[in-house]
């Protein structure tokens, strides 16, 4: 591969992904004096946490009384008992210092009339164990991942913080099952870039676009999952998915759950809120993965609106349109233009979209990357943080406004472990080339992909068995079809076709890339949902309904190897991680 | 007279025609600047019949199909496809904005694209803003404050915090800067009005301890005064934002200070 140009660099940390998580880990390294680069395929502002909405959860107690360990219980039971629960202790515990450090950074909160951040109610956030509601959620607006974002890259502006911008990573830098660093393709010249770091910290977001219809960004496509897989280690509960209860309908554009954190609800099409049903003490502010199944459940008996009747409506038009203008002033602007819709006087369509991947890059509470069997034994040099990762905190299921805080919280926990772990300036050792010219062979081969099959052909047919046999609701035929076509699909790559040749911004690459990295995950994901016979969380089987704790309180490892899959379980944390607070024993989860 | 003419290598030549093949009766012709750093070749624009009873109602939705169905090499920044990450900001029908926002029945006849006016081309849609972001850096666009409490948030009223509005919602897509004859002409030196409305952010933020030193810092004859109030900048803004007026208080404030 000496025909591609290798320009060399020296890191003691470098960071994959310029999102919250990534950002938040930037800012903590540079100030710990650790020579810290961050590469990103997007300009930073670009990343998908810019369309985070409704807010962060900490248990300020701004609008009355909180307490991190209400917070812990409700997360523990909307994960569905499968987070685990040091992790768990410890973002709760963390996130009110984390949210109160985003304001210094100069967040722009909301307000509430004595001028501390706004907080707003969420889908299971709850006070007192579950008894009446909790405003826990902190909010700018309904832009918070938005002022979130932009705030993070001025702070690692601030800090110096050295930026690689429009680098496509391509895989890791593995010895002896140590990570080293990474090779990345420079899209703005079409060099190749060899990064070698004693600590990687991985931070590039979910694979939403694995599916058909998801809230995530054309670029939500889990690079660093299949830089994972690649690498021979797994990744952990990739058969929860989350559909998130209200992407507009035909488009998928995000609707916060801050609309019924605000008062909206849910309707069907014989004018009921349906949701009295399904969690009578919770009703539209129960957890996600539950208001997906019922409106999925309505539309299936008949009860869904429109022509097909299927999707339902959101109503938010009784509210006080001065609420409307004030604190949900985005939704209202995406509500016009992807649904032609007036919200204070019309309901929006909606309907269950792709989301969240609950699952991902197994890790420790302090962002390590763990091998995968259950001795919690970590892969030195490799962390992840954000969506990429599973910590787990999110278990089967994630809370709405858990997600922005798990970016700031495991970010500035990836940065305080790597400060510990390395020394900076420490030299790096000579790895030889074999890693390197591994990466570029897979890569020049899709480079000068010469088959029939177009990319977005076989794009669109893996978002649409995704779409179809792994979806909100799943049984063995569903899935065993899927294991089977996403297999079909994967094989299609064997004649893939790449017309452009160029190497600066040739994002006919880059997507194939994309899709080369989708594919993996795809895979994993439907045979992970094969194999877990239970109901739980976002993971709902109709011929297994129930949570069978006994066997599956585990999570799943899965390794993947071109189409061939590894899975193993490995046991949930039910320890915590301080006497603060008690273990949460699995409990039956009604809202 | 003095002839002014592009250099030879400049010229925008007519491209690559693609027919449609669908056999669609409800056909657009959707003309794209094309321009590859790898070849030789001069800019070109290619026209492409695109079959619009399967096209979403978005502009982005036609690049997409046009990029999926007949002519992957076709380069554009894109992400989120509902105007909040700001990668798709181009020139469309002659008009800066956000091809995942802007409704394609808004154009008449046939649908001209080009990237932002006024960058280098990085290759055909793709413009280079790393002039811009080195802009806003300097701005220093994070909060300086003075405040000793840490455990507990710095206290701003809602009227305070109301002062932000419509500042801290910016994009960055860049479609307001890149619409302004001042910042064409001097956009080395001229900040023009994505980084000033950015500027504008921290100095009406009641939280922010330096307040006069960053109107200091942009209280400058090219920074600043290159401004001459034509509002292109307010006319482009796909998210509804008032560039121009966030100068005008700039303006404002210096001159009663």
């Amino acid at each position: 591969m000496s025909a591609y140009k290798i320009i060399d660099h020296e890191y003691d940390v470098i960071v994959l992904g310029a999102g919250g998580s990534g950002l938040r880990a930037a800012v903590g390294l540079s100030e710990a004096g650790l020579k810290t680069a961050c590469i990103s395929k997007v300009f930073p502002t670009r990343s998908h946490t810019s369309a985070a909405q409704g807010g962060i959860s900490a248990s300020l107690g701004n609008m009355g009384e909180d307490d991190w360990r209400w917070h812990m219980y409700d997360t523990v039971k909307g994960a569905d008992w499968l987070g685990d629960q040091d992790s768990i202790e410890y973002l709760c515990k963390e996130a009110p210092a984390a949210v109160i450090e985003l304001e210094k950074y100069g967040v722009p909160f909301s307000r509430t009339e004595d001028g501390k951040i706004y907080q707003r109610p969420f889908g299971g956030m709850t006070k007192d164990y579950g008894n009446g509601i909790v405003q826990r959620t902190c909010a700018a607006a309904d832009r918070t991942g938005h002022a979130i974002l932009h705030t993070l890259y001025g702070q690692a502006l601030k800090h110096n913080t050295e930026f690689f911008i429009e680098y496509f990573a391509l895989d890791l830098l593995m010895k002896d099952g140590e990570c080293k660093g990474l090779i990345a393709w420079n899209l703005n010249d079409g060099t190749i870039h060899r990064f070698r770091a004693h600590s990687t910290i991985i931070a590039t977001g979910g694979y939403g676009k694995a599916y058909y219809s998801a809230t995530s960004a054309h670029t939500c496509t889990g690079d660093g999952n299949a830089m994972v897989l690649r690498a021979g280690l797994p990744l952990q509960d990739m058969e929860f998915v989350q559909f998130h209860p209200t992407g507009i309908y035909g488009h998928g554009t995000l609707i916060s759950e801050g609309v019924r954190g605000e008062g909206g609800y849910l309707v069907n099409s014989k004018g009921e809120r349906f949701m009295e049903r399904y969690a009578p003490n919770a009703k539209d502010l129960a957890s996600r993965d539950v208001v997906s199944r019922s409106m999925s459940i309505e539309i299936n008996e008949g009860r869904g609106v429109g022509k097909d009747q299927d999707h339902v409506h959101l109503h938010l038009s009784h509210l006080d349109k001065s609420i409307i203008e004030s604190r949900l002033p985005g939704i209202t602007e995406a509500a016009r233009l992807f649904a032609n819709v007036d919200v204070t006087k019309e309901p929006i369509p909606v309907v269950p979209t792709v989301h969240y991947n609950m699952g991902g890059i197994p890790t420790n509470y302090k962002a390590e990357v763990l091998t995968g069997n259950d001795s919690n034994k970590t892969v030195p040099g490799l962390m992840a943080i954000g969506e990429a990762a599973c910590v787990s905190v999110h278990g089967a299921n994630r809370l709405g406004s858990n997600s922005l805080i798990d970016l700031v919280v495991f970010g500035r926990a990836a940065a305080r472990r790597a400060a510990e772990l390395v020394k900076p300036g420490t030299p790096h050792e000579d790895i030889g080339e074999s890693e390197t010219e591994k990466c570029l062979e897979r890569f020049d081969k899709l480079r000068s992909a010469n088959g029939e099959n177009n990319t977005s052909e076989l794009r669109l047919a893996m978002q649409k068995t995704m779409q179809s046999k792994c979806a909100v609701f799943r049984t063995e035929k569903t899935l065993k079809e899927g294991v089977d076509e996403i297999r079909k699909t994967y094989d299609g790559m064997e004649s893939i076709s790449v017309k452009d040749r160029s190497l600066v911004f040739n994002t006919d690459l880059v997507e194939t890339l994309e899709f080369d990295n989708l594919i993996r995950q795809a895979i994993t994901t439907v045979d992970s949902a094969y194999n877990r016979q239970e109901s739980r969380g976002a993971h709902a089987r109709e011929d297994f309904p129930k949570r069978d704790d006994e066997k599956f309180m585990q999570h799943t490892v899965a390794w993947c190897n071109g189409k061939d899959t590894k899975i193993g379980y490995r046991p949930v944390t039910t320890k915590t991680l301080t006497n603060e607070v008690q273990y949460f024993p699995p409990q039956e989860r009604v809202y | 007279m003095v002839q002014i003419n592009l250099p030879k290598n400049s010229e925008v030549q007519k491209g690559i025609y693609y027919q449609d093949k669908t056999g669609s009766k409800n056909i657009r012709k959707v003309n794209v600047y094309r321009w590859d750093p790898s070849d030789e070749e001069n800019p070109r624009v290619d026209t492409y019949e695109v079959d619009m009873d399967n096209c979403p109602s978005k502009v982005l939705d036609i690049l997409n199909k046009i990029k999926n169905e007949i002519d992957p090499s076709l380069a554009y920044r894109r992400s989120c496809a509902h105007g909040v990450c700001g990668s798709c900001a181009m020139n469309m029908d002659g008009k800066n904005g956000l091809a995942c926002t802007k409704p394609h029945s808004e154009i008449v006849g046939d649908i001209n694209i080009y990237p932002l006016p006024h960058l280098k081309v990085k290759k055909d849609l793709i413009g280079d803003l790393s002039g811009l972001y080195k802009q806003y850096e300097s701005i220093e666009p994070w909060l300086k404050t003075n405040t000793k409490v840490e455990t507990t948030e710095i206290i701003q009223s809602q009227k305070d915090r109301k002062k932000l509005d419509g500042a801290y919602e910016c994009i960055m897509c860049a479609c307001c800067s890149t619409s302004c004859p001042s910042y064409w002409w001097n956009g080395d030196k001229y900040l023009g009005p994505a980084v000033l409305l950015q500027a504008y952010r921290w100095i009406v933020d009641s939280r922010d301890d330096e307040r006069k030193e960053r109107l200091k810092k942009v209280a400058d004859e090219l920074k600043l005064y290159r401004c001459h109030t034509i509002m292109n900048c307010t006319n482009a803004c796909p998210k509804g934002l008032n560039p121009a007026k966030a100068i005008a208080e700039l303006k404002k404030m210096l001159a009663t200070s």
